[in-house]
């Protein structure tokens, strides 16, 4: 046990005081908040670059009244087509909208003109616009006063509430768990592969530079191996850690001082007005926040170790192995493919069956079977799984991580003091049968 | 100090060791010669408890192999190794405490053998930045640093420069007098001739010879004298194939069942007996005539 304890220590110490560690774990950081900041930095020049923008209009109809918003003014100065156009051309007029004479049962030849490309945000707002007019104006024309119109607008919201078999209710929101479910999804599979590529190496690194040797005369292969895995971890596990401090912090700060710019409301109604129309004010990032404050987060943030553990543990075993076989990083891509395929399919399956059906077959298969539960597991926890299917896919995931682990020391025992064969699977399998 | 009864070892169907019988007295330098896959490697490795025998007994000072001798056992393979990026210091502490020394006791030791080489200076450079003889020192001292009852060289004088050899060689026989017992297997026979108290070889798996250097030599004298003759009083006969120069004359001659004073009486009839000596076969000789014979077998 003592032993294992130095090897963790000198792969954990050895890793972390390298100058790249510390870029690595400062930088990345930097760049999340960076990337957010710019934007939001860029979102919000552009709408104050907008709220100058004029949009000259000529309707043939003398029928609507488009309100101005923040971003665009309408001016109705009663110009033709052609002088209009001329406007636009000079630059005195942001477009122009030509709304020719029609009837109101088939609006047809609306046409914008503009310097440059309208946004979406742009033509989806007039035709808004000029729908909610026309409907309107037929509306009246069938002898509904507008006050009633105005009257019968209603908002509808539904707000989802689940039930548990003890008959507590929480308010859920299937984004805010899709997001969750994604992220943590995503980022096991991120450490895996980069952790469990750094075992690679450093197994790689130990055969070849004949090293391996002195220190297998000192301690057994297993306890070797193991002490690598766990050293490397931990040195995942410290960088994840001070990134989720230092993203935390940074983020924080970076919307503090641009949030003070820019209210919540106007950020909702940029990405979309037809969303921010139907919204009253405040409703929406209100029912978000009862929805995160209603997530079981000491659950998911449990669930969420032990699956990034057991994930990382399960398939560094394997990483490990691999390394052990081979002379050389190139020689190893042949057996990488066992290790990639189950982590890919995890990966998919995470998008195409786990975040969109949960509770589906496919999806707890997925997030029972060891080789893809890390990852697709975490899709199902922050819905919420029932506790036998949460039982069996911990248990299997333990027993999985034992009988890799098992494997791998076989291989790995016998193959870091094989050189210059190019081993098959054939042979691995013939080192695992070996006895002692 | 170490006893090794009808060890077995296969790798598959290829045997690496056969029914090998070895037996290494306390506080001797013991050489192990071999040509190049003869089972040499195998048996250390089994001596180090890297693999595992297929059958048979090992034993240190009586009790047998296990995990309790790691500590007592100093091994330094023929291919060796250090991590490039580590410096000569954490490098050394980390194979010293793998072996079982506390921090405390690590440090003074390494200390002690980095003055004593004159290697002190080095302390905090990288692996990667020594001489290829400097990274050879550093991975000597981390195979003796913990005092090991047991020391089992593989090729120690590879990559080292003659002055640094001596060094190394003079380390070595410094052991040996503090009752260290010590394996050396190596290819060069001066060395072996020099160093070696007994040699046993090992070839296709089975060991060959066995002995004191002293005993083999015996063994395999040649019954061949050379002498040298002065002021020929007679011709010598033509067979004797000799070397003349002015008035002596070189040759060596077979006993051909005769004792060696016979031969020399019969020489006196010739001339003035200058020098007469029964040629001993050096190791090397010997190596490679067993290796000869064995394959003619």
């Amino acid at each position: 046990m003592n032993k294992i304890w130095l090897v963790i220590q000198r792969e954990f110490l050895s890793r972390v005081k390298k100058k790249s560690f510390l870029l690595a774990t400062l930088l990345t950081p930097l760049i999340f908040p960076a990337i957010m900041g710019i934007f939001v930095w860029i979102a919000t020049e552009e709408k104050e670059a907008q709220s100058l923008r004029i949009i000259e209009v000529v309707d043939e109809n003398k029928l609507f009244f488009l309100e101005s918003s923040e971003q665009y003014a309408f001016s109705f100065s009663g110009n033709d087509l052609e002088t209009s156009k001329e406007m636009v051309q000079n630059g005195d007029r942001y477009g122009f909208l030509y709304i020719p004479k029609f009837d109101l049962k088939e609006p047809t030849g609306i046409v914008y003109y503009g310097e440059e490309n309208p946004s979406m945000n742009l033509i989806s707002y007039l035709e808004n616009n000029l729908k909610k007019k026309i409907e309107e104006q037929r509306l009246f024309e069938s002898g509904i006063d507008p006050k009633i119109i105005n009257e019968v607008r209603t908002k509808v919201s539904i707000k989802s509430i689940t039930v548990d078999e003890q008959g507590a209710e929480t308010v859920s929101d299937a984004t805010v768990n899709y997001a969750l479910g994604f992220t943590s999804g995503i980022l096991i599979y991120i450490f895996i592969f980069v952790y469990g590529n750094q075992i690679m190496q450093g197994v790689i690194e130990e055969k070849s530079s004949r090293i391996v040797e002195i220190l297998v005369s000192s301690l057994k292969p297993f306890q070797l191996m193991m002490g690598k895995i766990i050293g490397i971890g931990a040195v995942g596990l410290t960088q994840f850690l001070i990134w989720v401090v230092l993203i935390g912090t940074l983020s924080s700060v970076v919307i503090g001082i641009l949030g003070m710019q820019m209210p919540q409301q106007q950020a909702i109604e940029m990405a979309s007005p037809e969303i921010a129309e139907s919204m009253p004010p405040g409703s929406d990032m209100a029912q978000i926040f009862q929805v995160i404050s209603g997530i079981d987060f000491i659950g998911l943030t449990l669930s969420f170790i032990f699956y990034f553990l057991g994930g990382y543990l399960l398939y560094g075993a394997l990483f490990a192995a691999i390394g052990s076989a081979v002379d050389s990083p190139s020689d190893a891509q042949q057996f990488m493919l066992p290790v990639t395929i189950p982590l890919i399919v995890a990966y998919m399956g995470l998008f195409v069956f786990v975040l969109n059906d949960p509770n589906g077959n496919a999806s707890f298969w997925l997030s029972i079977i060891p080789l893809t539960s890390p990852i697709a597991m975490m899709g199902r926890v922050s819905y919420g799984v029932p506790w036998t299917d949460m039982v069996l896919s911990m248990g299997l995931l333990i027993g999985g991580f034992f009988f890799t682990t098992w494997m791998a020391g076989k291989i790995y025992r016998i193959g870091i003091l094989m050189h210059g064969t190019k081993p098959s699977y054939k042979t691995l399998w013939k080192w695992i049968k070996t006895s002692q | 100090m170490l006893k090794i009864e009808k060890l077995n070892k296969s790798y598959g169907s290829s045997r690496a060791l056969t029914d090998l019988d070895l037996y290494v007295p306390k506080g001797i330098i013991f050489g192990l010669l071999g040509p190049n896959g003869a089972g040499k490697t195998t048996l250390i490795r089994i001596i180090n408890q890297i693999i595992e025998g297929d059958s048979g007994e090992i034993l240190i000072d009586g009790s047998p192999l296990s995990s309790d001798h790691i500590s007592q056992i100093g091994y330094l393979p023929e291919e060796r190794g250090l991590y490039k990026k580590m410096k000569v210091w954490d490098q050394m502490i980390y194979f010293a405490r793998l072996k079982g020394l506390s921090q405390q006791e690590a440090k003074s030791r390494i200390n002690h053998w980095l003055q004593k080489l004159e290697m002190s200076s080095w302390k905090d450079k990288k692996i990667e930045d020594l001489s290829k003889g400097m990274a050879q020192k550093v991975q000597f001292i981390s195979t003796i640093v913990h005092n090991p009852a047991l020391l089992i060289l593989d090729e120690p004088f590879s990559g080292f420069d003659p002055l640094n050899a001596e060094i190394i060689k003079d380390e070595i026989l410094g052991l040996k007098a503090q009752g260290t017992t010590v394996i050396l297997s190596t290819h060069r026979m001066e060395s072996v001739e020099l160093l070696c108290d007994r040699v046993a070889m090992i070839h296709k798996s089975r060991k060959i010879l066995d002995g004191t250097i002293k005993d083999v030599k015996s063994s395999f004298r040649p019954e061949v004298f050379t002498v040298t003759l002065e002021n020929l009083t007679q011709e010598i006969p033509q067979e004797w194939i000799a070397k003349m120069s002015d008035n002596s004359c070189h040759f060596s001659l077979p006993l051909n069942g005769k004792t060696p004073n016979e031969l020399l009486s019969g020489l006196m009839q010739y001339g003035q007996v200058k020098q007469f000596e029964e040629v001993i076969p050096s190791m090397e000789e010997i190596f490679i005539h067993q290796i000869k014979s064995a394959n003619y077998e």
